[in-house]
């Protein structure tokens, strides 16, 4: 017999996927325009050279994966976190509509950003 | 080193009392005594009603479990003199119902250990004259860790979410179901994960990992669980991308 469609396994790989995305990258990303720039440890490029190098499909897709599954990363864990932490099961459905749901508009309005960024 | 150390027991007797309490006994402590060792002296010198479940006194049958000072542990292999100089709390598992003093109800885990075939599926058995299943060191390697498991239920009770829900299906039968999934005679994976990939099973866990803290056997149950949402993952996938393949 199949697995029972649960949709779990979905949310569960894209907690999995944000938690790897930001474990290997935000920090490199972080370190980079937040203390190696300021430092002066180098130097960094003018914003407009930024946009060009946003402008690459590739670099697009990669920030999108990394900004749409941290969202989902953090969704999942909020929604655990107030599904067992502040024992509110009952809520199940309306916690996981609230979160997901946050996530996943905050993930669209930053696909809008990235791609209209002209 | 003191001569005797307090311990107090939780004390539930319901024909005479409503509510558990706790009694104070006076323990002489002797080298190398462990726990379960005091309550048997409670039992044999102080007050024979005293009520425990115990059976092997060597870390093996599973049935000696208690909190001690808070802690899930099996009181036959924790020291009273790593507790002085007291007083020694114990007081039956958490997350158990109590039937009498430090004995609980564990009808639920039975029920749930039962849920998850601990034992070897097959489909068709082979004629006993076509000889063994062989298996390799490396296939005997792949499941051992989870077969040490006892069955104390010590994850259960040190696993918040159990308590929280109580239907969540819970560590050791998770890495039971492990334990047989991964043998290489086993062929009862995907009627194990129709029980685990419900939220009860183990999508319940949110990787506290408090059961491989208390495990006395080092099961990993935690390892374990996070092992099957892996493969139930990647048998959603599957299912979902290849409709077509054989199940």
């Amino acid at each position: 017999m199949r697995a029972r469609r649960s949709r779990e396994p979905i949310l569960w790989a894209l907690f999995g996927g944000g938690g790897m995305m930001a474990a290997l990258f935000l920090p490199v990303l972080l370190g980079v325009l937040l203390v190696a720039a300021p430092m002066g440890w180098i130097e960094l490029v003018a914003f407009a050279d930024l946009q060009v190098l946003v402008r690459n499909p590739l670099v697009r897709l990669g920030l999108f994966g990394l900004v749409f599954l941290s969202f989902f990363h953090w969704a999942h864990r909020f929604r655990y976190t107030l599904y067992d932490g502040l024992q509110l099961s009952h809520l199940n459905e309306l916690i996981a509509i609230l979160t997901y749901g946050v996530a996943t508009a905050l993930s669209l309005t930053a696909g809008y950003l990235l791609w209209s960024i002209g | 080193m003191s001569d005797t150390v307090t311990m107090e027991v939780l004390r539930y007797r319901p024909e005479e009392e409503t509510e558990p309490t706790y009694e104070s006994f006076e323990v002489p402590v002797q080298p190398e005594w462990m726990i379960l060792d005091g309550l048997n002296h409670i039992k044999d010198q102080l007050d024979g009603s005293l009520s425990y479940r115990w059976a092997c006194r060597m870390g093996v049958c599973g049935s000696c479990g208690m909190l001690v000072n808070g802690r899930p542990v099996l009181t036959c292999a924790t020291y009273m003199e790593s507790l002085l100089p007291g007083p020694i709390r114990v007081e039956p598992l958490r997350g158990f119902p109590v039937i009498r003093d430090l004995v609980g109800d564990i009808t639920d885990f039975m029920g749930k250990l039962a849920a998850v075939k601990p034992y070897i599926v097959r489909e068709e058995e082979k004629p006993v004259e076509e000889g063994e299943y062989l298996q390799t060191p490396e296939e005997l390697a792949e499941y051992k860790q989870y077969s040490m498991c006892i069955n104390c239920m010590l994850c259960y009770s040190a696993c918040p979410i159990y308590r929280i829900e109580p239907d969540f299906i819970g560590p050791a039968a998770i890495a039971l179901a492990q334990r047989y999934n991964l043998d290489s005679r086993d062929e009862g994976a995907q009627e194990r994960m129709d029980v685990l990939s419900q939220h009860a099973g183990i999508w319940g866990c949110t990787l506290v990992g408090e059961c491989s803290e208390v495990c006395p056997k080092d099961v990993d149950p935690a390892g374990a669980i996070q092992r099957y949402k892996v493969s139930a993952t990647v048998d959603f996938f599957k299912s979902v991308l290849m409709p077509w393949r054989k199940e």
